[in-house]
């Protein structure tokens, strides 16, 4: 077991010296355009404190909490993939010279992110997008670096949004593990951080704060809190899905989801786990220079199946099934693991409010009729 | 932290990088067909390959592009047969010897040739299908005692995109049954006319021994694989070669993918009962 110390919020910023002291560059929510996204922060102040969202199918709202949590709120657009599978980088840079070609640029080390306010899924996601780009027979050294040198500083949830189905997938809404620091807000009375360390580095932070240990009330209080946010309308059975998908390929269901779903591709941007890409070489106007830049891209998009004259999946329903199908089917014999961790984030920011939790059950009916 | 961070051999940042190779020929096969005999302009960037594989060849400043091995040269050198299609396979196409262009790889999995020792051989090819197998009948020409009857199957569109053709009678002499089909004849030609399934009745092989090696456009490898099996060929000896767009080559770019497999790493040369199911749904 862990032990369970109390930083109270008037010194969270201490947290963020200790990293400073670290050299971490600190990452984590803040309040911009209207949501929570994640981005350079400095410092306690910079978090959404007293912010909270409201999120349905194709809703996001940014509300006014009555209390000055700082991390009362659920998930965003964003994910921790834009840090460490950046939405555009560059791979290389060659120059032409004397008739061959030579890499002229050197690997970029990753900043060293201490990301603020992970949650329990969003460290599932951590450990899925691990396998993709790490787990494989060839390794992203970007991805790997910046992964290793990154703190986790994990927050468990004690509030889920309706969007949310983390209980069902196993994902959360507790931290458990695989990151430096877990902490659960506490508001109330008082207004208190719980902090476990759940890594030797963690350990030695905490340390080095000089933390009282939490009270057994307070270790109640977060248990209970974090317990009501397991209490989730929306929920996925993780069992037999990718059998399910297999059956489903060619299920009428897919048209009738064509008919909402305008292939805009938010779904698997905002997705935490979705990892596909595209490239472009590009070249200076003295034809010395070329580059080749990666940049996200989704199965939704024009060219992403571009083969012959035209994309293999031309129809919205053939890129739909193939987003859910690879999400909760494929992706299990690929990495031995779901794509999917419950999240919500793609039904929150589907314009149209396309539900994955209301569609899949319709699958399973179509399949068993 | 490593919090399940394998450290994997080889990293995808070196893999990306295009190594400098030297075109030491450039033969017009047919009208837009070209073979290139490259060879990497520092010896160290020499990987072993093996027939069915693929490099990434890239045009500086134009793009890269998946373009399958067609044969070894005389020396170090890789051969590719390359049809020009577009704008990097256009750029390939019109390299003269001399020329710098980038190369990385090998990527994929191979045809398992050396598996099916002592087996009849069936390669059917459609179009530009050919050149990733010619390295196949090239290697069952070396070892001719190892293999019982060979046939190739070959089509294409008409007799003026017929690839390699000069080879066949080489073929030929040493026992190898060639048969050749267009979809549209002229007055030239006076062979078969007809899809590349419809050659199968004309081949001379055991169906119970063979081993069969497909390359072609999609359709014709379903018609021919479901050929095979009707007349007895073992369904898992049936192997074939797909193509996806690709980007990456190393599993990252996720563009390849055909359900569960990843072309460039799990192909892009299957056997047929694992991806049967997966070629028959459209739009996968
Ligand atoms: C494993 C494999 C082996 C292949 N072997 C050969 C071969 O031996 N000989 C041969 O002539 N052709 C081969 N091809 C097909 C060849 O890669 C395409 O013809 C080529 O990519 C077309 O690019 P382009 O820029 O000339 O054409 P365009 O049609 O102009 O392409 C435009 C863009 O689409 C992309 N694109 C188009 N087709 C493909 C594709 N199949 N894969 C990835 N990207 C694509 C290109 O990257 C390009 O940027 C192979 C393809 C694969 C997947
Ligand atoms: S769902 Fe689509 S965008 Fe996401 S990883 Fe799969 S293929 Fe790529
Ligand atoms: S499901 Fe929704 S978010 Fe995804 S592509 Fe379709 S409309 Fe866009």
């Amino acid at each position: 077991m862990t032990a369970t110390s109390v930083l109270a919020a008037e010194h969270l910023d201490r947290l963020f010296q200790a990293l400073a002291r670290r050299e971490y560059t600190c990452v984590g929510p803040t309040v911009r355009d209207g949501a929570i996204v994640y981005d350079r922060i400095e410092g306690a102040a910079d978090l959404p404190r007293g912010f909270t969202d409201t999120q349905a199918p194709g809703e996001y709202r940014l509300e006014r909490r009555d209390d000055d949590a700082c991390f009362a709120y659920v998930v965003g657009p964003h994910s921790w993939k834009k840090y460490l599978f950046p939405p555009e980088r560059r791979l290389w840079r060659l120059r032409r010279s004397d008739g061959s070609i030579e890499r002229v640029d050197a690997d970029e080390p990753p900043p060293r992110y201490a990301f603020i306010g992970v949650r329990a899924c969003e460290i599932a996601a951590l450990l899925i997008q691990d396998r993709v780009f790490t787990g494989g027979p060839h390794s992203d050294t970007y991805y790997g670096r910046a992964r290793e040198d990154a703190f986790v500083v994990a927050v468990s949830c004690t509030e889920s949004a309706p969007t949310c189905f983390c209980s069902s997938m196993g994902t959360g809404p507790a931290v458990t593990g695989d990151c430096d620091l877990a902490l659960t807000e506490l508001v109330g009375e008082q207004h208190v951080f719980l902090v476990e360390a759940h890594s030797p580095a963690g350990r030695e932070l905490v340390d080095e704060l000089d933390l009282q240990p939490a009270a057994t009330e307070q270790e109640h209080a977060a248990r209970a809190a974090v317990g009501a946010a397991a209490q989730q309308e929306r929920a996925l059975d993780p069992e037999g899905l990718p059998e399910l998908m297999g059956k489903s390929l060619e299920s009428p269901r897919w048209d009738e989801i064509a008919e909402r779903c305008l292939a805009c591709a938010n779904c698997t941007l905002v997705c935490p786990t979705c990892f596909c890409s595209d490239v472009e070489d590009i070249s200076d106007l003295t034809g010395e220079h070329a580059e080749r830049w990666r940049r996200w891209d989704s199965c939704f998009n024009p060219g992403f199946s571009y083969l012959h004259g035209g994309d293999v999946r031309r129809a919205t329903a053939a890129k739909y099934r193939q987003w859910l199908t690879h999400k909760l089917g494929t992706w299990v014999e690929q990495f031995d693991t779901s794509g999917c961790v419950g999240c919500g984030r793609c039904i929150t920011w589907c314009p149209v409010g396309i539900d994955i939790t209301a569609e899949v059950p319709k699958l399973a009916k179509g399949e068993a009729s | 932290m490593a919090v399940g961070t394998e450290r994997a051999a080889a990293s995808a940042d070196d893999v990306w990088v295009p190594r400098p190779w030297v075109v030491r020929s450039a033969t017009r096969e047919i009208g837009d067909t070209v073979t290139l005999e490259i060879e990497p302009r520092d010896a160290s960037a020499a990987r072993p390959v093996a027939p069915g594989q693929f490099m990434m060849l890239y045009i500086f400043g134009v793009g890269e592009v998946p373009i399958s091995v067609s044969g070894t040269g005389p020396t170090s050198g890789l051969l590719h047969t390359v049809r020009d299609v577009g704008a990097v396979t256009h750029a390939l196409c019109n390299l003269g010897v001399g020329d710098v262009l980038g190369a990385r790889g090998p990527f994929g999995s191979a045809w398992p040739i050396d598996e099916h020792k002592g087996c009849d051989v069936v390669i059917a090819a459609g179009g530009i299908g050919l050149a990733p197998l010619r390295p196949v009948v090239r290697h069952v020409l070396e070892r001719r005692g190892e293999y019982d009857d060979v046939v190739v199957l070959y089509g294409s569109r008409q007799p003026d995109q017929l690839l390699y053709t000069p080879e066949f009678e080489r073929w030929r002499a040493a026992g190898i049954q060639v048969e050749v089909t267009v979809d549209h004849a002229d007055q030239t030609w006076d062979g078969h006319i007809g899809v590349v399934p419809t050659l199968v009745r004309h081949a001379r092989f055991q169906v119970d021994e063979a081993a069969a090696f497909l390359c072609g456009p999609e359709v014709m490898m379903r018609f021919m694989a479901q050929e095979l099996v009707d007349r007895g060929v073992v369904p898992e000896r049936i192997h074939l070669s797909l193509e996806r767009n690709m980007k990456c080559a190393v599993g990252m770019c996720g563009r390849c993918q055909l359900g569960p497999e990843f072309l460039c790493l799990d192909g892009p040369v299957f056997p047929w009962t694992r991806v049967e199911r997966l070629m028959a749904v459209p739009e996968l």
